[in-house]
């Protein structure tokens, strides 16, 4: 505390003059879990708009005619061992491991893509089968639903590519190692979602 | 005033720590996290695709429970959610954001139900019209 802040005389003081410090990044994970927090209200808009929709067929096709579930099954598949091999990531990262981390970094990135090529193949189909985004209510909101999450998990892999690159270049070095720990949180969040997605729209668009 | 200044020596040591060593999560964890995801997502494609319990509404309900369950436990084993990290404040700002997005959920769904019922010139405003 400096002179002037001591409580020479018992005036109580409103105010921190000597700030405690802040390693770098220290915040870093809240700041990045109440980002995730923001991105879900989006998701959740998209839920609630998807959900008033989906009857609204337009006398076009529905979701019984258009989905098909084992496509769908193994699109999960694809997500959920992405899920898994990022955490075995993390595991080697924790161990300062740099050459296994890249390489289940790597192997994270091809279930990534695997899973966006499968929802590229789905979308091209339901589009050549006149099922388009402007058909009906129900086909632009799971457009959108499914596009915007889509869009987040290529960001999601060009994010992974370039911590890939950047561990190349620098090694495991704290900064790396939190950036790394924000695209575990982005990644596991972007499964969370998945969940949400497969249940309401496509298990219960063919069940009702 | 000491106790204010040892609170705030301690606060920013802490949430490293927590941070540090604890919610990068096991072996053990992952591997619980991941075999229970794959089984609570097999078990609701396998209804739907069977229709092994019959009745549509109770294979609604049971795959909007099996997708509840496994949300908590990604959060739990993959997310490592805690009412320990920061503090509680991540888990705070999830209890905030779930209570929103129920609000927008259900309102959003029941406004719109009753919208639909009533706006639209259904069998039964047609009865009363003739």
């Amino acid at each position: 505390m400096s002179s002037a802040a001591t409580p020479a005389s018992d005036a109580p003081v409103f105010f921190d003059l000597n700030e405690h410090p802040h390693p770098e990044g220290h915040s870093t994970s809240l700041g990045f879990w109440i980002y995730l927090m923001s991105d879900c209200l989006i998701f959740a808009v998209l839920f609630a708009t998807f959900a008033v929709l989906s009857g609204s067929f337009a006398a076009g096709p529905g979701p019984r005619e258009l989905f098909e579930l084992p496509l769908v099954a193994l699109n999960t598949s694809m997500l959920l061992l992405s899920s898994i091999t990022y955490g075995f990531a993390m595991l080697t990262m924790e161990k300062d491991r740099v050459a296994a981390t890249q390489a289940w970094l790597a192997i994270t990135a091809l279930f990534g893509i695997a899973f966006l090529s499968i929802e590229l193949y789905e979308f091209h189909h339901l589009i050549a089968e006149g099922a388009t985004p402007q058909r009906s209510a129900f086909l632009s909101a799971f457009f959108v639903l499914v596009g915007t999450h889509g869009l987040h998990v290529t960001f999601g892999t060009i994010w992974l590519f370039t911590l890939m690159v950047q561990v190349k270049q620098r090694g495991l070095v704290p900064g790396n190692k939190r950036r790394l720990m924000c695209l575990s949180m982005f990644w596991h969040f972007l499964d969370v979602v998945w969940i949400g997605v497969f249940t309401f729209v496509y298990l219960m668009g063919v069940l009702r | 005033m000491s106790a204010h200044d040892t609170s705030a020596a301690h606060a920013p040591a802490d949430a490293h720590d927590a941070h540090g060593a604890e919610p990068h999560g096991s072996l053990r964890g992952y591997m619980i996290g991941f075999i229970l995801s794959v089984i609570l997502t097999a078990i609701p494609f396998w209804l739907v695709m069977t229709g092994a319990l019959g009745s549509t509404t109770a294979t609604a309900f049971a795959i909007m429970g099996l997708a509840v369950v496994q949300i908590v436990v990604h959060m739990v084993y993959f997310l490592h959610m805690n009412f320990r990290t920061e503090g509680g404040w991540s888990m705070l700002a999830l209890v905030f954001t779930l209570i929103l997005v129920v609000i927008m959920l259900a309102g959003s769904m029941w406004v719109m139900y009753h919208l639909n019922t009533n706006m639209m010139p259904g069998a039964h405003d047609m009865r009363q019209m003739l």
